[in-house]
């Protein structure tokens, strides 16, 4: 599933976005491989422009394994859908979908290393 | 006979050791340097023949890295993510001084003299000074207050006349100058409630006004260092007249930001536009509309035209504003992530790091033509030399 808001009328964005999240098969849809390396040169190239290349930290806070262990995958979940108010964490639900989001967790929970 | 020869054969000899990097005499005003993010790499660049030189490896994290040049733009000091401060001789392609200098940088400077070289940190936050020469420490200011224990991370640090480094305190919402006119222990003086969060800073091209721009708020606020007694003040307050803003993806970069004629152009933070606002009286004259949220907006050395990129999702596109009628007059797509660009110092071309693409093109000015392009290893910042003479860069 992927999704992006190329034109800028938002509510297009919006429209699509709900029905990808109400669709069930997208909740079950195996992202093909070539998405996965992507996801992966994203977290690494454009989380990494706040949250720095090694995810060490940036005007982000650092990205790691460790700084991550006490939270949960849901609290994740939240925080990259709809950013952290107040702060230059924007809300990503724009541009990924469900399984795009707990696959980012999955290789943020891995760490940098193993991101291929 | 042997004896009048060994001269000759001495200086076959120095030729051959120095290897095949001195191809003779030459100067540096027409290179430059291309930060290669990933590899921790950067190219050395000649941009009269427009191609790279050669690579040097080491240089830790460059995420985010930015350079600046001695006034003999012949060595180059980096910052990099990791806070490593490199100095890189561009004529040997060597490092030649690298310190750590702090946990986690964003940027630095030069002093108007050359002699000191500032950078500033967002952990654990604050400002270190050095010896260009040696990269031996000479200041280094906290970014707190006594009795606090996390410091501010700091901001759109440059140069301003008078051997000042001026920048800005990203968590307390400040503005701090470290004057070292008068030797080497700074005077710092502190500007108080200068805007919330600001996220980077310029100076405008003769050194007179410092300007912040603020994540926090609608506004960017104004030092004027002729008239530092009048404090701060705001300006293009509420330009987002309370209309929700799009999600940043990237934050705008401010130096560079373009000031052509009478007018200087900012970024509208979460919008799709640029704020025109008059150099004299910093009141707002127009808006241009454009394709995506803007990252860097860099004036034309001739003043003519404005070139813009822009954040995810649009960060494959160029455009080209002019200057006279404010509006797009040309969209290029030269490929996904385009990073940054740089002018040759009489604008003749324009250079672009191509991310995603690993290439840096390289564009006419006049016919908006690619003229050429050569291969980089996820280019993002490109630097020339010329920037060694002009405050702020
Ligand atoms: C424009 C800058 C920016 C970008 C780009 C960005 N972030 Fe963030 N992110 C932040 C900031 C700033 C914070 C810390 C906010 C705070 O002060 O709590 C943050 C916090 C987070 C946190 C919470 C960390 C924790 O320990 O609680 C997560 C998770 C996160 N970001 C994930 C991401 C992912 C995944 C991406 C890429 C899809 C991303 N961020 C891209 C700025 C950014």
């Amino acid at each position: 599933m992927k999704i992006f808001c190329l034109s800028s009328r938002t509510w297009l964005c919006v429209a699509i976005l709900s029905l990808a999240l109400f669709a069930p098969v997208s909740a079950k849809a195996e992202l093909s491989d070539e998405r996965k390396s992507e996801l992966a040169y994203f977290l690494e190239q454009d989380c990494g422009s706040c949250h720095g290349l090694t995810r060490q930290g940036g005007l982000g806070s650092p990205l790691t394994p460790e700084t991550v262990a006490e939270t949960d995958d849901e609290t994740l979940f939240d925080v990259i859908m709809n950013g952290i108010p107040g702060t230059p964490m924007p809300s990503w639900k724009p541009l990924f979908s469900q399984d795009e989001v707990h696959y980012l967790i999955k290789l943020i929970r891995k760490g940098k290393d193993y991101d291929g | 006979m042997m004896v009048k020869f060994r001269p000759y054969v001495l200086t076959l000899f120095a030729l051959l050791l120095s290897g095949c990097v001195h191809e003779g005499l030459r100067g540096t005003g027409d290179m430059g340097l291309v930060i290669e993010r990933t590899d921790g790499s950067i190219l050395i660049v000649d941009h009269s023949v427009g191609k790279s030189l050669g690579r040097i490896e080491g240089l830790g994290d460059l995420s985010h890295a930015s350079a600046v040049y001695s006034r003999d733009e012949r060595y180059a000091y980096i910052f990099g993510r990791d806070g490593g401060l490199t100095k890189v001789d561009i004529l040997t392609r060597k490092i030649v001084g690298r310190v750590i200098q702090g946990g986690n940088s964003i940027g630095g400077a030069i002093s108007q003299d050359g002699s000191l070289v500032a950078v500033s940190n967002y952990k654990p936050g604050g400002v270190k000074v050095f010896d260009s020469k040696t990269l031996d420490l000479v200041a280094d200011v906290p970014a707190k207050e006594a009795g606090e224990t996390k410091g501010s991370k700091t901001v759109g640090l440059v140069d301003a006349p008078g051997n000042k480094f001026v920048y800005g305190l990203y968590d307390a919402g400040e503005i701090w100058s470290l004057d070292f006119s008068k030797g080497r222990t700074p005077k710092i003086t502190k500007y108080r409630d200068t805007g919330t969060q600001p996220y980077d800073g310029l100076i405008t091209p003769e050194g007179r006004y410092y300007i912040s721009g603020l994540f926090g708020e609608d506004g960017l606020s104004l030092l004027d260092l002729w008239h530092t007694d009048k404090g701060v003040k705001r300006i293009l307050g509420g330009y987002g007249k309370g209309e929700k803003a799009l999600p940043v993806y990237k934050m705008p970069h401010l130096e560079g930001w373009a000031v052509a004629d009478d007018l200087a152009f900012l970024p509208a933070i979460g919008r799709h536009e640029l704020l025109v606002v008059n150099r004299r009286t910093w009141e707002e004259v127009g808006r241009v509309p454009i394709h995506g949220q803007p990252v860097f907006a860099m004036g034309q050395p001739d003043g003519r035209y404005i070139w813009v990129n822009f954040a995810l999702p649009h960060n494959d596109t160029i455009q080209v504003i002019d200057v006279e009628t404010l509006k797009v007059i040309k969209t290029l797509k030269p490929g996904k992530g385009v990073l940054h660009m740089e002018f040759t110092p009489r604008g003749d071309k324009v250079w672009m790091s191509v991310r995603d693409a690993n290439r840096v093109d390289i564009y006419d000015t006049s016919t908006f033509e690619r003229l050429g392009h050569f291969e980089a290893k996820r280019p993002s910042g490109i630097f020339f030399t010329n920037r060694a003479h002009k405050i702020g860069l």
